[in-house]
């Protein structure tokens, strides 16, 4: 049986990276008394799966993982079981059983919400942030930026890979909504677009500066995007 | 929601910063402003390295349980975070609370190895406290160390206000007690460490006075008033069953380099190898029930979630329970995602047995530790291992499927001559003509044979405390004599040869058995940028040889020199349970090539039979 759990990453835990996360839901899995089922072989290891990594530094409210166990209490005394063992700043929100036909939480991402803005001590650069937004990404018909990877150099036009972009100004300070592209195929970081918000406005983009959250992740059914925790059911 | 003492920009600056944000799972959290002690536990070295650490995670699960008490976590801040600390005059903090070290009442630092006495100095220096304990006053921390080092203490007298010798079960609870009174009363700094003298087991350096020869060695070495104990006793927890064990150890976020649960099954070692201070120190051996340790391994497996559980002690295979332990373990555990791991465990039936259940045997290895390579030098070592149970033990692994081998020596031990560096090399050549004995069709390819060779450091209470070390050109000619050696077997292919650097070898042993004198030059050493030391990255010997110079302190003194039995040592003023006879017996005995048997088989008389207790009680009855 698969189960989808969906948890908030927040405080002091955003500096736990990617991996050393995978590490602290296999031990809260044991501690929790999860049934997980383990891999064969000399070193079993958990069948547990993540769906997209979240880079240090960043906080989430919807972050998940999908895990394979033998056996289930309902969701309500498995979240309550986790939660009891979870440090400060992971918090289980949901454990659903996934259906046989669901695709597996990394091949089913396919957007990502997110809100950024600018950390307490950095300064916000005064201007009109509606009018700029409006000429950086709505009025032009494509935006090519160039992302590097390790190996290769890729031009992006960030028209079709982002969806949605807003921001709202609250005491002289904007707030900015991003609804992109993720997943395997098309992943796209926010900070990407930001840097290129502010190329475009002739300023210096200092990444430390902004407080990246990731809001949610949506997955993608019959060309609509849907929330990531709309799949599945509550276990009674 | 926890308040970092870090800023944002710093901690994704540096590298895993999540070594500096605390709130791991079983870390303890209490308000500062109701406990009347604030101690501060340092392991100095990186994060990973002192979160392994059992000694830590026991006094500070013990600590936390006084409600009087909070106690917090510290390590060494990585490179990169102390230049940054150091540029910014940011104060060391506290994994728990992130305060400042120097606003609590102790900062006690784990002495596990000589090359962490640069870190020593880093711990006060970051965190605002005067480096030497002469400088301190007011509402400065009182420093207090402990550990293995901490029998001998001299080289880090300066920095130090206190030292606890032996193991933290015993004392802690009475030096509190005296310190809350002391608060209370409002005297001086002074008036808490004359009382504090007087507990069992602490040394206050201060209260001491030493005085030197022309040669250099100590004339004399007394308290500077009446009512200061002469002599230091160590502390040993006598019933081990019964002391706290931390049921809910700590768990780490990044990947400790003791990512298990670990499980002390006995402490002490019944065995008396004459280099191994470990052995001498932790007399006598003392084992924790079966049915406790059963009990903490279901419990501590339950609270960190970990995946693994590992037994600890110096040789596993004399616990007297091993075999109930083990199977049960088995039984409870495997195949459930629980590794199991049994390191320092002697090769025989029952070893390769369980090994072959709980070990991947094409991919792991089977290791001995011979020590020396002729069994003429292991008898001078009292390494009771004889070639034939080594080769015994190799054809039985590799019948049981084994291929790997890894053989661990030491290089420099008294006595040793160019025959007994060879024999090391021919010892693997025998164990891989032994593998190649076997019908081409049974075995699996080659064998591999990995020889490891470190040079001995002479440790302060053993029976070695006296002799001479050699310079660095000698140790890496020994090594090239077994390189060679080596080359020349005919199994050479089959066989692998990795040694160590001498020059961190010559400071371990001056700093292993100097004295106080030593305090300058590490300060020195700290000044002109040393700092993990223990690290070969880091590493400088140029700059300590500067600090030597430029103190002018010659470290042959320390190391070549061959010391008289008569002379006063250092760390004579401590009560280590086992006495200068029985050590002095013990050298005259390796000199003579003379096995001494272990505690079970026959009492070697050391002295260490009036704590009554453990090995020294248990054959008795
Ligand atoms: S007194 Fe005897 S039995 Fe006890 S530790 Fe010493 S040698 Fe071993």
């Amino acid at each position: 049986m698969r189960i989808r759990i969906k948890f908030k990453k927040y405080g002091v835990m955003k500096f736990v990276g990617h991996l050393d996360m995978m590490r602290y839901f296999q031990k809260c899995m044991r501690r929790a008394d999860i049934a997980i089922a383990y891999s064969e072989g000399f070193r079993p290891h958990q069948i547990m799966s993540f769906a997209a990594p979240l880079g240090v530094g960043a906080t989430s409210d919807g972050e998940y993982l999908d895990i394979e166990v033998t056996s289930t209490k309902s969701s309500r005394e498995s979240l309550l079981a986790l939660n009891k063992v979870m440090a400060d700043g992971v918090l289980a929100l949901s454990y659903r059983k996934l259906g046989d036909t669901d695709k597996k939480a990394m091949a089913a991402v396919a957007a990502a919400d997110y809100t950024l803005w600018i950390k307490d001590g950095y300064q916000a650069p005064a201007m009109d942030y509606q009018a700029a937004l409006q000429e950086f990404f709505y009025q032009p018909k494509e935006i090519l930026v160039t992302k590097q990877t390790k190996k290769s150099v890729k031009t992006l036009d960030l028209k079709k890979l982002v969806y949605d972009f807003q921001v709202e100004v609250k005491e002289g300070r904007p707030i900015f909504y991003l609804k992109v592209s993720a997943g395997s195929v098309d992943n796209l970081k926010p900070e990407l677009v930001m840097a290129a918000f502010y190329e475009f406005l002739g300023m210096d983009f200092n990444p430390l500066s902004i407080q990246v959250h990731r809001n949610d992740l949506y997955g993608e059914q019959n060309g609509e995007l849907k929330p990531f925790d709309e799949m599945g059911e509550e276990i009674g | 929601m926890k308040r970092l003492a870090l800023s944002d920009e710093i901690l994704l600056s540096v590298d895993k910063p999540a070594r500096y944000i605390g709130n791991e799972i079983n870390s303890i959290s209490k308000d500062p402003s109701q406990v009347d002690i604030r101690f501060a536990m340092c392991f100095p070295d990186v994060y990973e390295i002192g979160m392994s650490h059992l000694g830590i995670q026991i006094l500070y699960d013990m600590f936390n349980k006084r409600e009087d008490v909070y106690c917090e976590r510290v390590y060494s801040p990585w490179m990169d975070l102390h230049q940054i600390l150091k540029g910014r005059k940011i104060p060391l903090f506290a994994l728990e609370s992130q305060d400042p070290i120097r606003d609590f009442d102790f900062l006690g630092i784990t002495l596990q190895y000589e090359m962490c006495y640069t870190n020593v100095v880093q711990t006060l220096d970051l965190s605002g406290i005067p480096c030497l304990a002469k400088d301190r006053g007011g509402d400065d921390p009182f420093v207090i160390g402990g550990g293995p080092c901490a029998y001998n203490p001299e080289p880090l007298a300066d920095f130090f206000d206190l030292f606890y010798i032996g193991e933290g079960e015993t004392s802690y609870d009475a030096l509190f007690d005296i310190y809350k009174a002391w608060k209370a009363s409002g005297k001086g700094r002074d008036a808490f460490l004359r009382q504090a003298a007087r507990v069992p087991g602490i040394y206050v350096p201060s209260l001491y006075q030493v005085s030197y020869r022309e040669d250099g060695t100590i004339a004399e070495f007394s308290p500077i008033e009446a009512g200061v104990p002469a002599k230091i006793d160590k502390q040993v927890a006598l019933e081990l069953t019964d002391t706290p064990y931390p049921a809910k150890p700590l768990v780490p976020f990044i990947q400790a380099t003791q990512d298990r649960v670990v499980l002390e099954i006995q402490r002490g070692c019944i065995r008396g190898c004459r280099f191994c201070q470990a052995g001498m120190i932790y007399r006598p051996t003392r084992e924790k029930s079966v049915d406790t340790l059963k009990r903490y391994a279901e419990e501590m497996l339950k609270n960190t979630g970990h995946e693994e559980i590992s037994l600890s002690s110096l040789s596993s295979s004399d616990y007297t329970d091993l075999k109930e332990l083990v199977e049960f373990l088995i039984a409870r555990f495997h195949g459930k995602g629980v590794n199991i791991s049994l390191p320092s465990l002697r090769i025989d039936a029952f070893s390769l047995d369980v090994m072959g259940k709980v070990q991947d045997i094409k991919k792991s290895s089977l290791t001995f530790a011979p020590e020396a390579g002729s069994q003429r030098l292991r008898d001078v070592i009292n390494k009771g291992l004889t070639e034939e149970v080594i080769l015994e033990g190799a054809d039985a692994a590799f019948a049981g499927g084994w291929q790997k081998v890894k053989l661990y020596f030491m290089l420099g031990l008294p006595t040793e001559t160019k025959e007994d560096q060879e024999a090391i090399a021919s010892l693997a050549n025998q164990i891989a003509v032994r593998y190649y004995e076997i019908p081409k069709e049974m075995r699996n390819g080659k064998c591999q044979i990995t020889i490891s060779t470190s040079f001995f450091v002479p440790k302060p209470f053993t029976p070695f405390q006296w002799v001479g070390m050699h310079s660095k050109e000698h140790y890496l000619d020994c090594a090239k004599t077994v390189n060679e050696a080596v080359k020349a077997q005919l199994n050479k292919k089959s066989i692998r040869y990795n040694w160590h650097e001498a020059d961190v070898t010559v400071l371990e042993g001056v700093l292993a058995r100097g004295d106080r004198r030593l305090g300058a030059v590490i300060l020195r050493a700290y000044e002109k940028g040393c700092l993990f030391d223990a690290w070969s990255d880091f590493f400088d010997y140029g700059k300590w040889k500067e600090a030597f110079l430029e103190t002018g302190i010659d470290p042959d003194f320390y190391t070549l020199r061959e010391r008289s039995l008569e002379e006063t040592l250092p760390w004579d003023f401590i009560d280590a349970g086992v006495t200068k006879t029985f050590l002095q017996r013990e050298y005259q005995n390796a000199l003579a090539g003379k096995i001494t048997p272990n505690c079970r088989v026959q009492c070697g008389g050391c002295g260490v039979g009036k704590y009554q207790g453990g090995v020294c009680v248990a054959d008795s009855d």
